[in-house]
């Protein structure tokens, strides 16, 4: 009798092939790149896609009607596409080019929230938002008299969620999916629905799920959705924002110029529909490709095996940093994405940065932009490895090795 | 360890961070101001007592990396009971060498043990760290108001 097959595991070793820079060397030492909540490394996939494109197909989009624009116009569509298919969304026009989570989340602070805040209004987001889901939202919070309030968070690093804080004067509740400062991954498709429950719209905060997380916006219910190109795999530049069409095509436009417009005279101007009125002047077009193709790339990846391999990096790091003296790790929650932040005693962050680095292991050390989160722990900074799918244990193991060094030079 | 390391992480580097000399607020300072690293939050506060033109006392305050600590802590000891001109002409040759090029010649004679900052050359965005405290007297001995940032 035939046994049931067992999962593979995940070959790490044959998707760090698709990775050239993986490869290198950093002051003569293997690099070992545990910095993917800043940024993750290309696959080749992108890197020739992007190559191709700027070979090929180079032109401007939606305008010309000689076949480098067509040929250019259909690889900036189609990778339009692709983000629908990847993140669930019903409409293609749902998905807006922007060039990053920073951007959308100013797009809907702008064209969405702005018209609709009155003094005395209130927008929610919680404690452990990076500033790019705070910042945009006091600026609207200062020209329109509205109230920030925020979702506090207990000492693991998970919200301390009480449905109080959606009252009937909150226009948005804006939340992050996962942290980038504490690895915490919300329940954001229960946050979705208490909000909901009480018709108060809501914007996922996307940028550290995406890398690690099969995203279904239908499924999460949520009217917005942002994230950036560069950290799932594609180029700086390029982002998304996903909007419930019937939201976006209510919203006035977000920055004026070529594209946005369906007619422009010197009294009066309509807008192109959405997403074409939130997409000002040329896009970036090369981005987007890069963008489609590293969807694709993600897709031929065995996503169950990769989370057990990515949960399986997190459970060895922690593992091992809890064992070392004097290093506690900051975001403890139940739900975490592979990412260990941390505070040694005795050594300023900075310092474990720079001797990692000469051992080759590129971890962040600072506040991660959410200084607010520095603050409920009570430290200034601290030092952050934070692994991808192409990471090893290995690398896990030669973070370990490589604090043992900061012990010697900080004992 | 490699070499470069080493030449960073100096023992009186690594000693001064461990046990920093004048850190403690002063009360009857004649100058004072705030310096701040927005790369990695690092604050400094510096006090300094003049007498005419001669630093009778200088102390700092705050929190910081070991090269940052270590380089305030230094700058105390080194520039206690110079005149402002001799502090100035200190700060300069100081700057220069934490910006010049690796392995440049060093006026030690002049320098003193501030020499030992010479290894942060090799690592150009550590250079803020080593030069915060020294911006930040220069900020409260020039009477600049507000805040100083190293950006």
């Amino acid at each position: 009798m035939q046994r049931l097959a067992t999962r593979p595991a995940f070959d790490v070793e044959r998707v760090r092939k698709d990775f050239p820079i993986l490869e290198g060397r950093v002051w003569c030492k293997p690099l070992v790149y545990l910095d993917n909540a800043a940024t993750s490394q290309k696959p080749r996939a992108v890197l020739e896609a992007l190559d191709r494109f700027y070979r090929e197909h180079n032109s401007n989009v939606h305008r010309g009607v000689h076949w480098l624009s067509a040929a250019a116009t259909k690889d900036y569509e189609g990778a339009r596409d692709k983000v629908r298919a990847w993140i669930h969304a019903a409409d293609r026009a749902e998905i807006v080019f922007t060039r990053g989570t920073t951007e959308a989340i100013n797009l809907v602070a702008r064209s969405f929230a702005r018209p609709r805040l009155k003094r005395g209004d209130e927008i929610l987001v919680t404690g452990m938002e990076h500033h790019s889901n705070i910042v945009p939202w006091q600026l609207v919070c200062e020209e329109t008299g509205a109230k920030l309030r925020v979702v506090p968070i207990d000492d693991r690093g998970q919200l301390l969620f009480d449905e109080k804080l959606l009252t009937p004067r909150t226009r948005l509740f804006a939340f992050v999916h996962v942290s980038n400062a504490l690895g915490t991954v919300n329940p954001a498709q229960e946050l979705v629905r208490l909000a909901r429950a009480r018709g108060v719209p809501t914007l996922v905060d996307g940028a550290q799920a995406m890398p690690h997380l099969r995203v279904d916006v239908q499924a999460l219910g949520c009217d917005f959705y942002a994230f950036s190109g560069h950290k799932v795999f594609g180029p700086t530049g390029i982002g998304v924002l996903y909007g419930r069409k019937a939201l976006l095509d209510e919203m006035p436009p977000y920055q004026g110029g070529g594209e946005m417009i369906r007619r422009v005279t010197f009294e009066k101007t309509t807008w192109n529909d959405a997403p074409y009125r939130f997409e000002a002047g040329t896009p970036d077009i090369a981005g987007a490709v890069g963008l489609g193709a590293a969807l694709d790339y993600l897709s031929t990846l065995d996503w169950d095996a990769l989370h057990a391999h990515e949960q399986a990096l997190l459970a060895r790091a922690t593992g091992a940093l809890s064992a070392l003296k004097g290093l506690r790790i900051i975001g403890t929650a139940r739900e975490k994405s592979a990412l260990v932040t941390f505070a040694m005693d005795r050594v300023h962050p900075h310092d474990i940065g720079q001797i990692l680095d000469q051992e080759g292991v590129a971890v962040r050390t600072g506040h991660h932009c959410a200084q607010p989160v520095m603050d409920r722990f009570q430290v200034p900074a601290t030092a952050r490895a934070s692994f991808a799918f192409y990471n090893t244990l290995a690398e896990a193991d030669a973070l370990v090795a490589a604090l043992s060094k900061v012990r010697e030079l900080f004992p | 360890m490699s070499d470069e390391l080493r030449e960073l992480y100096q023992e009186l580097i690594l000693d001064h961070n461990r046990k920093p000399r004048n850190r403690r607020a002063m009360t009857d300072a004649t100058a004072d101001a705030d310096g701040f690293n927005p790369l990695c939050g690092d604050k400094v506060h510096v006090f300094v007592k003049l007498e005419g033109d001669r630093i009778a006392d200088v102390s700092f305050d705050g929190q910081g990396c070991a090269i940052s600590t270590a380089s305030a802590s230094l700058m105390t000891t080194a520039l206690k009971g110079k005149t402002l001109e001799e502090a100035r002409e200190i700060f300069d040759r100081f700057h220069a060498m934490v910006t010049g090029e690796p392995g440049a010649p060093i006026p030690e004679e002049k320098l003193g043990k501030l020499a030992v900052f010479q290894g942060v050359c090799e690592f150009p965005v550590r250079v803020k760290c080593a030069t915060l405290a020294w911006h930040t007297l220069k900020a409260a001995i020039d009477r600049t108001s507000g805040q100083v940032s190293t950006e």
